[in-house]
């Protein structure tokens, strides 16, 4: 009975290799043909933009912080109206190891990542990209999302005039 | 003078068509295992040099032949740039005496279409297939590293376990054709192949030719995921090339000495006898990577033990029957 599956097993895989012999293959001539990622799929990172055109990121330094490769450098600054902005922002895409780590610690969904796959290059410092080159003009994957419209210090609305908010508690009102 | 002059040329024509057919065959045979190895796991295979990848041998080629020839600081560098080519011309050499198509008639003379019509070839075939392992030990011994050792170690021992059961399923192939002479053996199968008549004799020696050739399920000599690349570890740039090319004119050769020993070598209906004889060999090699595609590689005892236990013992015992059955046959008639 063993001997009989011994043989069988050896036997039965020259079929199947057959078989396949005469099958489409799965693999697509990648630079002829493309594969479409899907929209959510975790290539190159994007700046976003807030429904109302500004810049989502605020220069926190938390996806620089997450970075296990530390790809991602930024210089904090401040606009005239209090917003805070990214002097220049700068991703490494030759040591970006495309974990989405960035985007997972963006507090203001400011960097996301993209579909977009196709970076190879010769050139490793053309994979330095500045701020300039990362800004898209949409809001990514939450077009509606703005960051200063349910909390901040009074930039885009003023103190306690969002929706979700409270006014500014008086503080006199409470003593004795 | 005039006369000589022409069978010599002639002769040089030949020797050359078949350097040339033998050694575009064996280069179009890497890229059509690797086609067909990637067909069966359902991927192109290389296909981006020229029109469906039909210059790959050549791009391979160039590649091997511009890089750097290294040799190994303690390698002993005699035998080390000696063993490459050792195993190459072994297998250009054991194609010496294989016939491919019944004798030509060419300007009112005979032009046997075997490069040398031995009559012991047979023997020839083994006296090289022998000293072909030469080529891979000393290849192992000379690199001084342990995988290439090792690799060359297990090429012995398989060769041990191997060449006496090829050895012996060959011997009922002679007794049926009373001949060692590769042309006779062809000749004497015009009826029917020896495969037909013999088919324990033809598996034994397919299986051994597989030994032989190295290659899975026997490729233990260059295990990949135990020795790296076995005997040919340290070798690179033309050296390995040559190797490599040894292993794949091995396979044509392997296939030859199987469609001349048991498939009836050119013979066969409507189509000339040299179409026959490429198909057989083709259909030979198929097969051959189509064992590479589907079985995985025996582990080393157990080749050990296959040779030695079962394939010995069975060649012994059809080598007596054939031998009975013929002298039964001899005496009735």
């Amino acid at each position: 009975m063993n001997l009989w599956r011994d043989i069988k097993g050896t036997f039965q895989p020259f079929w199947v290799t057959l078989r396949y012999l005469f099958k489409r293959p799965v693999t697509i001539s990648y630079p002829e043909q493309k594969r479409t990622p899907p929209p959510r799929y975790r290539a190159r990172m994007i700046l976003t933009r807030d429904p109302e055109g500004e810049e989502r990121c605020v220069a926190c330094h938390l996806c620089s912080a997450a970075c296990p490769v530390d790809c991602i450098s930024m210089q904090a600054a401040e606009r005239e109206d209090g917003r805070r902005q990214a002097a220049w922002f700068r991703i490494n895409f030759a040591r970006c190891i495309y974990c989405g780590l960035c985007a997972e610690a963006c507090p203001t969904m400011a960097i996301q990542m993209s579909p977009e796959y196709e970076l190879g290059n010769r050139d490793p410092l053309k994979l330095v990209w500045e701020k300039e080159d990362l800004l898209v003009d949409h809001g990514g994957k939450d077009p509606n999302y703005h960051f200063y419209r349910h909390s901040g210090i009074g930039v885009a609305a003023p103190r306690g005039g969002n929706d979700d908010e409270l006014p500014p508690v008086n503080i006199k009102t409470n003593l004795p | 003078m005039n006369d000589l002059l022409l069978t010599g040329l002639l002769i040089l024509i030949k020797l050359g068509m078949v350097l040339a057919v033998l050694l575009s065959m064996a280069a179009y045979l890497v890229l059509a295992e690797r086609k067909i190895l990637g067909r069966m796991q359902r991927r192109y295979g290389p296909n981006r040099v020229g029109f469906g990848g039909m210059l790959q041998p050549l791009a391979d080629l160039i590649k091997l032949l511009t890089k750097e020839d290294f040799i190994p600081a303690q390698a002993d560098k005699w035998l080390f740039m000696l063993a490459p080519g050792l195993a190459a011309v072994t297998a250009l050499l054991a194609f010496a005496v294989v016939p491919f198509a019944p004798p030509l008639e060419i300007f009112g003379r005979q032009l046997p279409m075997v490069v040398c019509d031995l009559n012991v070839g047979i023997l020839y075939f083994f006296g090289l297939s022998s000293l072909a392992v030469y080529g891979v030990a000393l290849g192992g011994w000379a690199s001084n590293s342990k995988y290439a050792l090792l690799g060359a170690l297990r090429a012995m021992g398989q060769m041990l376990s191997y060449e006496l059961a090829m050895g012996l399923s060959i011997v009922p192939v002679i007794l049926m054709a009373r001949s060692f002479s590769l042309t006779e053996i062809v000749q004497a199968q015009a009826s029917a192949p020896f495969a037909l008549c013999n088919p324990v004799a033809f598996g034994i020696f397919f299986i051994s030719a597989l030994a032989e050739s190295k290659r899975t399920p026997f490729d233990l000599p260059e295990a990949e995921n135990e020795l790296v690349a076995g005997y040919h570890t340290e070798y690179s740039g033309m050296r390995f090339g040559l190797f490599f090319v040894g292993e794949y004119l091995n396979l044509v050769v392997l296939g030859a000495i199987i469609t001349s020993l048991f498939l009836g070598g050119w013979h066969g209906p409507f189509l000339p006898p040299i179409i026959w004889f490429l198909g057989k060999v083709l259909a030979v090699a198929f097969v051959f990577i189509w064992i590479r595609g589907t079985l995985p590689r025996l582990r080393y005892d157990q080749l050990m033990a296959f040779g030695w236990k079962i394939l010995v013992p069975l060649a012994l015992v059809n080598l007596l029957v054939t031998g009975g059955v013929l002298l039964w046959l001899g005496g009735a008639s």
